[in-house]
């Protein structure tokens, strides 16, 4: 296992370098458009192809990768976080506040957000560039994400409650920000990492399909979201299995993102 | 030659058809009515055109009028009334028989203001009612307060209603008629048994006994089931379903050219737009439109975004539109060089790799476009590169419709935009809400109080001088100056003509793929299934 997870962190920190370092290894700048070869196969020039515009698909997935790399987890630490101030709170305290909390977990739940995200691209300013586009985007999805891993965050602090562990502390006179900050907080470091783990895929999930209502990643940046767009025409994924090469590599972080998990922890 | 070679494949054909078989094919919406004077969507459209008699049809293949319930019209001089010689021994689906008093009865129902029919809308020259004279059971005149440009060809769009039937806008004089409408699933159209047309040897039409019409939005869907033999036709198909299908069953696919889809861009030149005044003069100054115009590469655009089944636009109205079309007029050349000319001209300078104007300012602005329309964003991308190439910034943005219309038309909050234009009627009088000064589709300043430019002033007279011209020839004159202007001063950078591409199953004989809606199926009362489709069929 640990053999696994060192394989992980070599993966993980190769990832991040090349992608930290795409002006580095891109062959070429990620907008540029080769317009005699648009839509090629894998080649010498182009290792991965080129997209419908001739733009190398090798330099776009670094680039992709660097965006997302640094802008999923980044949404993910902002709704976990959140996630654990409401949801560990809640369950913590339990009584009415628990009961308040999980009524507006349920509603918040409830709400579509997609209206939300229509209003803030109607009043973001039209020439806001791209790179501060998606930083708003991924923001707000981080502010909208924490409902569901609170309610799991919570029914992992009401069950701690009341176990023997926090019984017993509490008996031996530990005051209630100690008991949370010390017995509890600690204690629920799995759930909030599978959390945390779970909802990046999510976060680049979700700014892929916002891309259709114009608030992903815009053009001409890419991002894993845009470049797993392609992947929404199954003959076209036939025919040139080299696009899949986006698929693949959030497939591997994430599986070494899981691998990183504390394990034992999780066991306990 | 094509003509005839046309004309003699639906002879023979029709000597060799058959009865029977379900057409079948695709709307993308539930149609909004079924009432013909109604019709705005193109779901309803379809049904109109499939099922209502009118007096006169435009061959979508010749773009000539040709007489369907009427045998003979004329005009009077100043144009304020035609005159309908009106065939007989016609009657409706339900067998009541067809008269002038239908004629007269359909004209009152589609000019009642109440009704609101943008169909009726086209034939108010002025104020005044439209009357209509019943000479005899043959014979009828419509009367209108104005002289209307174009008047015989606006008849395609007015299916004729029956006065006497109970079944009221149910009876029809079209090839088929409404059997069955399952919302959101599809609508069915049996054969009308009385439709009065027949084929070379004397048999009724049409052939089909029924069109199927599944609604899907699904685009992608709607291919594969034509690429599984469940749909014998897909209408209107986007270039690229297009090549991947001509590359598969070449025989299938059918491109006639350039149609009279167009798309376009241009910059927001209102004066009351929330915009700061160095942005407004840019866009205001016609050297910096054309420089834009002539910096984007309009064939790279039909190569790469279309696959070659686009023509490069040069102004209004699409080489599609035969008479229309002013054929001297070319597209700006694609020239980065001659673009950097022009904005020097204008005080523009290239400075560390970025244009700015005389005052210092970057040159940046952003083009709106609606958001899920793959060839646009591609196209947005394209343009992005090439106005790079002569140091302009370009941001794309792409926006849901919803905004993207607010923004055009309510609160002028962007810069630029690039959006299509669809013409369905080829008479330029469609275009009057579009080149009118004071018209609310004068999409870079709407609703002018009065011409801002005297290019302007120049287009509104001589809009107004075609609408009140009979004679066609002098409307054209008119009508190419417009164009002519349009051109030179490109308020509308008009990017590509889009060719008109569908795709026909090979059991559908006697298809004749035209350029304009409805490209496949305007011949529906001579289509024909292969004997193979028929024997499924009966199966």
């Amino acid at each position: 296992m640990k053999r696994a997870r060192n394989v992980a962190i070599v993966v993980l920190a190769a990832v991040f370098a090349i992608s930290l370092l795409a002006n580095f290894f891109a062959p070429a700048p990620y907008a540029m458009q080769f317009r005699d070869f648009i839509s090629s196969p894998a080649s010498r020039r182009f290792w991965l192809g080129t997209d419908e515009l001739g733009r190398d698909r090798w330099s776009r997935l670094l680039y992709g990768t660097r965006i997302s790399l640094l802008l999923a987890p980044a949404a993910a630490l902002l709704s976990t976080t959140m996630a654990v101030l409401i949801g560990g709170v809640a369950g913590y305290l339990g009584g009415w506040w628990d009961r308040v909390v999980l009524r507006v977990i349920d509603i918040f739940l409830s709400i579509p957000w997609l209206f939300l995200f229509l209003i803030v691209r109607a009043l973001l300013p039209l020439n806001t560039s791209p790179l501060t586009s998606v930083i708003v985007t991924f923001t707000v999805m981080g502010l909208l994400g924490w409902a569901s891993p609170a309610r799991i965050i919570r029914a992992g602090a009401q069950s701690l409650r009341g176990s023997d562990l926090v019984l017993h502390a509490r008996a031996c006179g530990c005051p209630g920000t100690r008991l949370l900050l010390v017995h509890i907080v600690p204690n629920l470091k799995p759930v909030v990492f599978a959390q945390f783990w779970i909802s990046i895929p999510t976060f680049i999930l979700g700014e892929a399909s916002l891309g259709l209502i114009g608030l992903g990643v815009a053009e001409p940046l890419p991002s894993w979201g845009n470049l797993l767009r392609e992947l929404a025409n199954p003959r076209a994924v036939m025919s040139n299995p080299w696009i899949l090469a986006p698929l693949v590599v959030l497939v591997v972080v994430v599986s070494c993102f899981q691998l990183l998990l504390p394990q034992k922890e999780f066991a306990s | 030659m094509r003509r005839m070679l046309i004309a003699f494949t639906i002879a023979t054909t029709s000597l060799l058809a058959q009865w029977g078989g379900e057409l079948r094919f695709c709307l993308h919406s539930d149609p909004k009515t079924f009432n013909p004077l109604m019709v705005e969507d193109e779901a309803s459209e379809t049904i109109r055109y499939l099922t209502g008699g009118v007096l006169i049809r435009v061959n979508r293949q010749s773009q000539e009028l040709e007489p369907e319930l009427a045998t003979s019209w004329k005009i009077s001089r100043r144009g304020q009334s035609i005159t309908f010689q009106l065939r007989q021994g016609v009657v409706f689906s339900d067998g009541t028989p067809f008269s002038a008093d239908d004629v007269a009865y359909t004209m009152h129902a589609l000019m009642d203001p109440s009704l609101h029919s943008t169909t009726g809308d086209a034939f108010r020259s002025a104020s005044g009612t439209v009357e209509t004279q019943v000479l005899a059971a043959d014979r009828v005149a419509i009367v209108f307060p104005a002289p209307v440009a174009g008047l015989e060809r606006l008849f395609d769009q007015v299916p004729i209603l029956s006065a006497r039937s109970p079944k009221k806008e149910a009876a029809v004089l079209g090839p088929f008629v409404l059997a069955k409408y399952s919302p959101g699933m599809e609508v069915l159209l049996e054969r009308n048994s009385y439709y009065w047309k027949t084929d070379a040897s004397g048999r009724r039409l049409p052939y089909l006994d029924a069109i199927r019409l599944d609604i899907q939005q699904n685009r992608d869907i709607e291919l594969m089931r034509f690429s599984r033999g469940e749909l014998h036709l897909i209408n209107n198909i986007d270039a690229e379903s297009f090549s991947r299908l001509a590359q598969q069953a070449p025989s299938q696919a059918y491109d006639a050219g350039p149609s009279l889809e167009s798309e376009m861009m241009w910059f927001n030149q209102n004066p009351n737009a929330p915009l700061p005044e160095y942005e407004k003069a840019w866009f205001r100054s016609k050297n910096f439109r054309r420089a834009v115009s002539s910096a984007i590469n309009r064939a790279d655009l039909c190569r790469v975004i279309y696959f070659g089944h686009a023509q490069p636009a040069a102004g209004p109205i699409s080489p599609a539109n035969r008479f229309w079309f002013r054929a001297q007029l070319k597209p700006h050349a694609y020239d980065p060089k001659e673009a950097l000319a022009g904005l020097r001209q204008d005080g523009f300078h290239l400075k560390d790799g970025t244009l700015r104007d005389r005052e210092g300012h970057p040159v940046e602005f952003s083009l709106i476009t609606n958001s899920g329309n793959k060839a646009r964003e591609r196209m947005g991308a394209m343009v992005q590169q090439d106005l790079a190439a002569i140091g302009i910034k370009m941001n794309l943005v792409t926006l849901d419709f919803r905004s993207l219309i607010e923004r055009i038309s309510q609160n002028f909050r962007y810069e630029a935009c690039l959006l299509g234009l669809t013409n369905y009627d080829l008479d330029p009088n469609s275009q009057m809400n579009v080149w009118l000064s004071s018209a609310s589709n004068h999409q870079w300043y709407p609703n002018q109080p009065k011409p801002a430019t005297t290019w302007e002033a120049e287009v509104d007279r001589l809009m107004e001088a075609q609408a009140s011209t009979v004679v066609r020839e002098k409307r054209k004159e008119y009508f190419d100056r417009v164009q002519e202007i349009a051109s030179d001063e490109a308020p509308f950078i008009y990017l590509v003509n889009k060719n008109s591409l569908s795709a026909v199953s090979p059991k559908l004989q006697n298809v004749s793929p035209a350029m304009i809606r409805p490209q496949t199926y305007w011949n529906a009362d001579s289509l024909v299934l292969g004997p193979a489709q028929l024997a499924r069929n009966a199966r």
